[in-house]
Parts: structure tokens; C-alpha cells; sequence
């Protein structure tokens, strides 16, 4: 340990004081040092105290939150003993902070320029007049395209990847020699998260900052860092270098959280971790993960110690015994038969957000290109086909026509042999019934002032008529058909996790008794333990009760886990249709190449490959290939053609390019430097 | 496949409802707790009035005219020798009573037409909400002059008259309310299941924006009283025999220099009802946690 340490953590535990008088812990005894010039990644799942650590290190505490004891040392110094003026010139200066989410850490009324000189002013001893030409060659240290113009623009006229490289900007303004980032990815397309990686890693090597990188995603973390340190119930539980704790995990809590990502090199459901997180501060004594281990024997009630056995530390009881057994990872396979009995049918599907005023109409002015165009999907009873895409990519634009609150401008969307273009309203009780949606946010989609039994309720009420104690009776089944005990009815949203309420909201699909279910990023907000559980119920489910899933998901993996089927979407275009295995495994269109290599996995080693900017385009182009700007392949035929299908077996892809030629492209992906200057 | 939830040991706290943790935080406010006891005093006493007043109060007795407070006549007398403690007890009797009518229809109607215009949206919305404007723009109190003077002094015509203006206040910040929840997931989710409009409004965001109302109604209710105040007290209000405390304050208050008391008692009892209910409002606005934006965190 010849490196001097820029942050201490001693022995640190946080708490606040609850309703009923009583002290509750978020961290407990948290013991970490941070060397100067490493990286180092927090990971965990939601309420793990992880983001509660990171802030303390720039001694911001949660308010009503207490230091309970320990202190953590920032170049030797107590950051707790320093006063309020010392602690503001050190935030943001010195010690810079990367926000979660830039779109709200930006203020909106003022121009990056004057964001970028706030930043100056406070943490830099920079003369003014020096400022604009600062601000310059930050932004150009982002890697953001065009210095000049976006300093001159507001923050909403920026794209997520964009205003992230500001957020960034702002804290590299203090040049900083730590760095503390809050899940600065998450919430970004697949291919902008790469793009902000690259950009991180770069920058820690051109100027070797430190880094603390807080992140649910090991995939992003193992991008970055160099050692992990995996918090559980607001204690270390794992640390060691990145490939020591991702390739041979000693905790079983880690490798139940490594298992169950779903990978894009696996076949079937990766397994699920048994049992939810506790609650914070609900675990006093013992082993906090010993409730869910598989392990777990009487020694796990007493508290562990973190263990060191060559820099790698781990806090387990069993940890010995564990490390002789291989770690195995027993994949599940769900088969389902999709049957050949054609259920949704969309052809010429085109949707436009734009409605002709009427001194357009007069004007006789083109209306804009349609947000959704030229759709034709076909799905069979049994199957499940997921749309794939970034942001903005229309796949939400179709579930809503589907579901009949966005009418179509054109085409046809057909139920077996009812239409099912027209709004919901007009719709009869039956076709109703057998059409469900499934939404990304169990927060959101369940109201906060119903129990679950009065939210299992109204779709009973609606499609059956039941009476009040039939209803319960009901509800209580779909409890139980989602894993939930009956006790359950009388609680309200608010007093259960987030995997439960998703259960809960699937419940309330499954009320109906559909034969389509819309699912819409149905596990993006939650945590990748009780992901793998929630797609293993629907899968469950499927093979059960024979429904179809029309799946919405921009992590890849999940999709290569849970569909039979995947469309890519681009812009609101279909670029690439076809079973699982052969879109992934075959050829590939240049935008499925490119959202493929920009996958992460939890492996150090593992590399996305970036092509393109990530800049995102706001309007489709008026003809051509949807791809054109983008695509590093494109020539002036994609600028003028719609490009032809072109098919492989079942694999469709829509390309001017052939498909030898997008096959040799696919074997040597073309790096290309990001927007170079 | 075992359930789940059989494995996880999370203990099961039966959480108190949601009232019931207002209450606990309402009695942690004094002042809410003051204002309440006042209000509730109001109450009782306007409901028990005919059988606590110790005098007949319409009963007139020349020879008693101003007296002062004494032992025997509490509040002393007015004008015209009526016992003023009997008339102030009896004073408030009709003014709670109807302006207590006209909030509840205030709130139903403002509440139910300010829901719907929130989550029907568009034009409707936008052109409905400039007529809203532009009743808000009326000066209330002389409209509602024109009308009594056309339909004439009755109780219902006073109920429905301002419970009709009120109720065009509500719908503003029941709309307010109500957008904040219309784009939501579980309103969106009602509308993919296909629910009825009705049943959107009244089931999926009426909760939602109870709170709200509520507070909203005790506010109104505290200006409608004054509005009914300032109405007797032109003359157009309760008409002369029955007391009432704002006609009580118009007839005396030529004597004010002579006798202060006629005006003073009534007055303290209209100011003290008004004052306890905006007191409970705030509280209860506080113990359900409408203004948390505001408080520190």
C-alpha cells in the first residue's frame, strides 16, 4: 500500500430515526479505502445503502439522517468535522458529483454556457475572461460534438447523452480529484450508455481521477472499475478487484445477483434469487442475507466478518466452504409451443402524433413524416414477440394503438378476426377482456389508494359483473396465481416492494383472462434478482394459460431470454424481424449490429464495440432508409430508396445492402472513433 | 413451486390507515387542536342553541334597551332590549347551516366538474376553463345581490346561489389537482381496461385528490361564512325576526360609541368560527401532508 488514500471510510454507519423513536441503520460499520487513481464500483439492489454512501463521501447526508459512528477521511481529514463553508467549497470542487439524472440536474432556464461559468465561478480560480474558452474545451473533453453551437443551447434541446456530458463538464469545471457518479447511465439507450462509459474511461486515464461509480448495473460497473465492492442491507458483503469478485464470486448473495442477469451467450430464464431484500434496517443481527441462502446454517445468525484472503474480501460464515464448490449456473428452460394459429395481425400499421390544423388544411401544407410507419407484424396464439429499439423508437407509439388509445392514421390491427383499430371505448366487453397491457412502473400503474384487493377488483367488476364476495374470492386466486399469499389483499401499494407490485399489476392483467398481453418494459424498473423472477412468472404463466406476450424491452438479454420473436424498430421502421435465434445469431442489420455490440456484461473483459455517435434524431427522414444518418455503411441509394426486405429463412431484413455484404460487415465491425474533431 | 412470500420473513405490520395517521399528526399541531375545540364548541352550541339560551330571543322589552353586561344579562342588551348572550347563541344557527349546504354542493359540483375537465383535456377543457375564468372575474357579491333580489330571500335560493359561485372556485384547484395524477399509469391502465369515464373519475382519481378537496372545503366554508355575514349584514341575508350575526353587527353598529357589546359579542363569534376553521384547515392540510413540498423535508 505504497499509494497515498484519498477517502477513508472508517467504520461508518448511518441512521435516521424512524416514526416510532427508534434508530435505523441504512449503513452499518461500512469499512472502505479508496486509493488515489482507482476506480472503484458500489453495487447492489435498491435500498442496499449504496447511494446513501456515495453522498456521505461528500458528507451530504439525507436529512434526518445521523452519523451513528466512524468518520470517513478525505486526505486525512474528517469530511464531518469540517464546517459548512469548507464542505461547499469541497463539493463540486474538489470532490465533483455525476447526478443519476442530468435532465433534472441541469437547470432548464439557463444555457450550458452560463451552467458551465456557475461552475467556474464557484470552483475554479479561473479569471473570467478565460471562461468562455474553458467552457469550450471542456465540452470538447466530452466529446461533445460542436462546442461552439451547444453552448448556446438550453438543456431540453439536448439529447440524454448529451446532457449527461454536460452534467459531466460541469464536475470535470472543478477539476476534480474525485469523482463520485451516481448511476450515470442508467436511464440511457444501450448505445448511449456505451458511448458515456467509453467517455468515462477515457477521461479517468487522461486525467487520473479517482472514481467511486454507484450502479445497480454490473455490467457498467465491470466496464469501469477496478475493484468491487457489493453492498447488501447497507454492509460491504464483498470486496475485491473487478475480475476476483465477477469471475469467482465467494458471497452467495454475489453470485445469485451474477447469475441471475440474463446474458446474451445464455440459452433460457437465468435462475432467480428466492425472497426479496429486506427492509432497511429490519436486519439487527446475523447474516442479512442469510434469510435467502441457500447456505444458511445456525452459524449465520451471528454477524460475519469481512475476510480478506488476498485483497479479496468477503463477508460470509460459509465463504471457505463455498469457494471449493463450483459456482454452477442451472439455467431454466420454460418450453412453450407456440402454436401456428395466427392471433394479432398489424398491416400497414402508420401512427402520427401530428393533427392538420385548419389553416394547415387550408394551406394544404404536408403533414409531417409519421412517428410509425409501414408495420407488418404477425404473431401466433402462444407466442411472444418483442419489440426492440432505443427511446423514441415508436415501440410505445404500437402498444398504444393496440390497445386503442392512439388511433392509427393508417392499416389494420386485427384480433383473430375482430378489428382492433378502433378505440378502446368503442370495443366490446369481450374484445376488451382479451386485450391486457402490463406496465414498466408498478409505482405508476397501481393507484396508491387502493388495497390490492380493490385493485383486483375493478377489472372483475368490469368484464364479469362479479359481486363483492365473489370478487375477493377471485382476487385472492390471482394472488395466488402470481405467488402472492392471500394476506396480501388488504395491503395498499405503498407497503410492498417492487417486485411484489409488479406481481400484483400482472395479477390485475391476468383478471381479465386475456389472450393478448401488452408488456411494456415490465422488469426495467426493478432489480435484476427479482427481474429474473418476474420473467419466470411470465413464462410460467404462458406456458399455463397459453397467452401471447407483445413484449416491449430495451435490454437485449431479456429479450434473448423471454421472446420467441423479435422486431427491431428504428425511428418507427421495422429494420430486422425474425425468430430470436436467427436475428441474433445471423445476419444482422447495421442498427441490430450496432444495438448488439453495445450490449454490456458483467465481465471485465468484455468490450462493447461502438459505432456511430449517439446522437439521436428527433424526426424521422422524409424517404429513404430510417437508418440513413446513423448507419455507417449508408450510401446514397439509403438517402433516396426505402430499402427492400431482404430474407435469410425467417430472418427479414430491411436493407439496400445484401445480405453477403451485411454478413461480411457483421464479421469485421468497423470501430469508429466517436465524433472526432 | 412453493409461494413466494411463504419464504421471506418480512414481519407484517398492520400499517394504521391513512386517517388515522392524520389524526395522530393532527394532534401534534396546537394550533390545530386549538381551532378544532373552537369549531367544535361552534358547532354544539348552534346545534343546542333553542335550549341553552336562557331568554326568548325575539322577545323585545323597551324597558332594558343597552343595558351593559351584567349577572344577569351576560352579553347585555341591544337596541331594542333583547337578551344578546340568547341571540348571539341563536346567530349562527342559520348561517352554518346553510353556508355548511353550500360548500357541500360547492364541493360536489366544483369537485366533479373540475375532475372531469382535468382528465378530459383538449378543448373541451380549454374552453370551459376561460368560462370559469371569466365567472371568477364577476364580483361575486353583487352578482349574488341581483339574484336574491330577483328570486327573493329564501334559504335554498342563498344555498344554491353561493354554492354555485364557490363551487366555480373549487373546480380551479380540483383541475390543478387532478393533472398532476391524469397522465399517470393507473389512469392510463383504467383507460387501456376500458373503464367508463364515471368510473375513472370516481375511483381512480376522486381518491387521489380527496385530500385536496377536503382542505379546499373547510377553506370555502370559512369565506362562505363571511360572504353570508356580509349578506345579512346588507339586508339581504336572514330576514329580521331570526338573529344572526351579521345582522346583528348592521343594526348596532350606530350605537357602537353607546354600546360596543352589541357589536363586539357578535362579531367575536363570527371572527372566532372563521379563525377555527381555517386554524383546522391548515393542520389537517399539514397531518395529511397536502404541503409537503413546502415543509422541510
Amino acid at each position: 500500500m505504497n499509494k497515498p488514500m484519498i477517502l477513508e471510510v472508517k467504520d461508518f454507519s448511518l441512521g435516521y430515526t424512524a416514526a416510532n423513536n427508534e434508530l435505523v441503520s441504512v449503513l452499518r460499520n461500512v469499512s472502505l479505502d479508496i486509493e488515489a487513481g482507482e476506480a472503484i464500483g458500489l453495487v447492489g439492489e435498491s435500498g442496499c445503502g449504496k447511494s446513501t454512501l456515495a453522498l456521505a463521501m461528500m458528507a451530504f447526508l439525507r436529512s434526518g439522517s445521523q452519523v451513528q459512528n466512524g468518520q470517513i477521511r478525505y486526505h486525512g481529514s474528517n469530511l464531518f468535522e469540517k464546517t459548512e463553508k469548507q464542505l461547499g467549497k469541497l463539493r463540486g470542487g474538489k470532490i465533483g458529483l455525476i447526478p443519476q439524472n442530468a435532465g433534472q440536474s441541469l437547470t432548464p432556464t439557463m444555457k450550458i454556457h452560463a451552467q458551465l461559468a456557475e461552475a467556474l465561478r464557484l470552483h475554479s480560480d479561473l479569471p473570467r475572461s478565460t471562461w468562455h474558452q474553458r467552457s469550450l474545451e471542456l465540452l470538447k473533453q466530452v466529446r461533445l460534438p460542436a462546442p461552439d453551437a451547444m453552448l448556446q443551447r438550453y438543456p431540453h434541446q439536448l439529447s440524454g447523452g448529451q446532457q449527461q456530458r454536460v452534467a459531466i463538464a460541469m464536475a470535470l469545471a472543478g477539476s476534480p480529484d474525485l469523482l463520485v457518479l451516481d448511476e450515470p447511465t442508467t436511464g440511457l439507450d444501450v448505445t448511449t450508455q456505451a458511448h458515456i462509459l467509453e467517455l468515462l474511461c477515457n477521461l479517468r486515464q487522461e486525467l487520473g481521477m479517482t472514481m467511486v461509480f454507484v450502479s445497480h448495473d454490473l455490467g457498467a460497473v465491470a466496464r469501469i472499475s477496478d475493484r468491487i465492492a457489493v453492498m447488501y442491507a447497507g454492509e460491504i458483503i464483498e470486496l475485491g478487484s473487478c475480475a476476483d469478485v465477477l469471475r469467482t464470486p465467494a458471497h452467495p448473495y454475489t453470485r445469485g445477483l451474477l447469475n441471475s442477469i440474463p446474458r446474451l451467450d445464455a440459452e433460457g430464464l437465468p435462475p432467480s434469487l428466492p425472497g426479496y431484500p429486506p427492509k432497511v434496517g429490519s436486519v439487527k443481527q446475523g447474516c442479512a442475507f442469510a434469510p435467502r441462502c441457500t447456505h444458511a446454517t445456525e452459524q449465520c445468525q451471528q454477524d460475519a466478518a469481512l475476510v480478506a484472503e488476498n485483497s479479496h474480501a468477503v463477508r460470509c460464515h460459509r465463504s471457505g466452504d463455498l469457494r471449493r464448490e463450483s459456482a454452477s449456473i442451472n439455467v431454466i428452460q420454460l418450453p412453450v409451443k407456440p402454436t401456428l394459429e395466427p392471433l394479432l395481425n398489424i398491416e400497414e400499421l402508420q401512427i402520427s402524433y401530428h393533427k392538420a390544423g385548419l389553416l394547415d388544411q387550408w394551406r394544404n401544407i404536408e403533414p409531417p413524416v409519421a412517428t410509425v410507419d409501414e408495420i407488418n407484424l404477425q404473431l401466433n396464439k402462444g407466442e411472444t414477440l418483442a419489440l426492440v429499439g432505443e427511446s423514441g423508437s415508436g415501440k410505445s407509439t404500437i402498444m398504444k394503438a393496440i390497445s386503442g388509445i392512439q388511433a392509427p392514421r393508417k392499416g389494420q390491427i386485427e384480433l383473430g378476426n375482430e378489428d382492433l383499430s378502433i378505440a378502446v371505448e368503442k370495443r366490446s366487453n369481450q374484445l376488451k377482456r382479451n386485450v391486457q397491457m402490463i406496465f414498466q412502473n408498478p409505482d405508476a400503474s397501481l393507484n396508491p389508494r387502493h388495497t390490492v384487493c380493490e385493485i383486483l377488483q375493478q377489472p372483475l367488476k368490469l368484464y364479469f359483473g362479479l359481486n363483492h364476495e365473489s370478487c375477493r374470492q377471485r382476487a385472492a386466486e390471482l394472488l395466488e396465481l402470481v405467488r402472492l399469499a392471500p394476506h396480501y389483499l388488504d395491503r395498499m401499494p405503498g407497503q410492498l416492494s417492487g417486485g411484489e407490485k409488479q406481481r400484483v399489476a400482472i395479477a390485475r392483467c391476468f383478471a381479465g383472462d386475456p389472450d393478448l398481453i401488452l408488456c411494456d418494459e415490465v422488469t426495467s424498473a426493478l432489480d435484476v434478482s427479482v427481474q429474473a423472477a418476474v420473467l419466470k412468472l411470465l413464462k410460467e404463466l404462458q406456458q399455463q394459460k397459453g397467452v401471447t406476450y407483445l413484449f416491449i424491452a430495451h435490454d437485449l438479454a431479456v429479450v434473448k431470454a423471454i421472446a420467441d420473436q423479435v422486431a427491431v424498430l428504428y425511428q418507427g421502421r421495422l429494420c430486422q424481424i425474425g425468430p430470436v435465434d436467427e436475428v441474433f445469431n445471423g445476419v444482422h442489420h447495421p442498427y441490430t449490429s450496432a444495438l448488439l455490440n453495445a450490449v454490456l456484461a458483467p465481465d471485465p473483459e468484455h468490450q462493447p464495440k461502438l459505432s456511430g455517435d449517439d446522437a439521436s434524431e428527433q424526426h424521422p427522414p422524409a424517404q429513404g432508409c430510417a437508418y440513413q444518418r446513423r448507419c455507417p455503411q449508408a450510401d446514397q441509394t439509403c438517402s433516396e430508396q426505402s430499402p427492400p426486405w431482404r430474407n435469410d429463412g425467417n430472418n427479414r431484413i430491411r436493407c439496400h445492402h445484401d445480405l453477403l455484404e451485411l454478413t461480411l460487415r457483421n464479421n469485421s465491425p468497423e470501430l469508429i472513433e466517436v465524433a472526432n474533431f | 413451486m412453493t409461494a413466494i412470500t411463504a419464504t421471506h420473513s418480512v414481519p407484517v405490520t398492520k400499517t394504521e390507515s391513512r386517517w388515522a395517521q392524520a389524526w395522530k399528526n393532527m394532534r401534534r399541531s396546537p394550533s390545530g387542536m386549538i381551532g378544532l375545540s373552537i369549531l367544535c364548541l361552534h358547532l354544539v352550541v348552534a346545534v343546542l342553541a333553542p335550549w341553552i339560551a336562557p331568554y326568548d330571543w325575539t322577545l323585545q322589552n323597551g324597558y332594558i334597551m343597552f343595558q351593559g353586561p351584567d349577572t344577569e344579562y351576560w352579553f347585555g342588551t341591544d337596541n331594542m332590549g333583547r337578551d344578546l348572550f340568547s341571540r348571539t347563541l341563536m346567530g349562527g344557527r342559520e348561517a352554518i347551516m346553510v353556508t355548511l349546504l353550500g360548500t357541500l354542493l360547492a364541493i360536489v359540483w366544483g369537485g366533479l366538474a373540475g375532475m372531469t375537465l382535468g382528465f378530459v383535456g383538449g378543448k373541451v377543457d380549454e374552453w370551459l376553463m376561460r368560462i370559469v375564468d371569466a365567472l371568477l372575474a364577476i364580483p361575486w357579491l353583487l352578482f349574488l345581490l341581483l339574484i336574491i333580489a330577483l328570486t327573493g330571500q329564501q334559504s335554498w335560493t342563498l344555498i344554491l346561489t353561493l354554492g354555485f359561485f364557490y363551487g366555480v372556485a373549487v373546480i380551479r384547484v380540483v383541475r390543478g389537482a387532478t393533472l398532476e395524477y391524469v397522465p399517470r399509469d393507473f389512469v392510463v391502465a383504467a383507460k387501456t381496461r376500458g373503464e367508463s369515464r364515471f368510473t375513472i373519475v370516481t375511483k381512480e382519481l376522486l381518491p387521489n385528490v380527496l385530500d385536496a378537496l377536503l382542505v379546499e372545503a373547510a377553506m370555502r366554508w370559512a369565506w362562505m361564512l363571511l360572504a353570508f355575514s356580509s349578506l345579512s349584514f346588507l339586508g339581504f341575508g336572514v330576514v329580521p325576526p331570526t338573529p344572526d350575526w351579521g345582522l346583528m353587527i348592521a343594526d348596532t353598529r350606530g350605537m357602537i360609541s353607546i354600546a360596543p357589546w352589541a357589536v363586539l359579542f357578535p362579531a367575536m363569534a363570527l371572527s372566532t368560527l372563521i379563525i377555527s376553521i381555517n386554524l383546522t384547515a391548515d393542520a389537517f392540510a399539514k397531518a395529511i401532508g397536502l404541503d409537503r413540498a413546502k415543509a422541510p423535508v
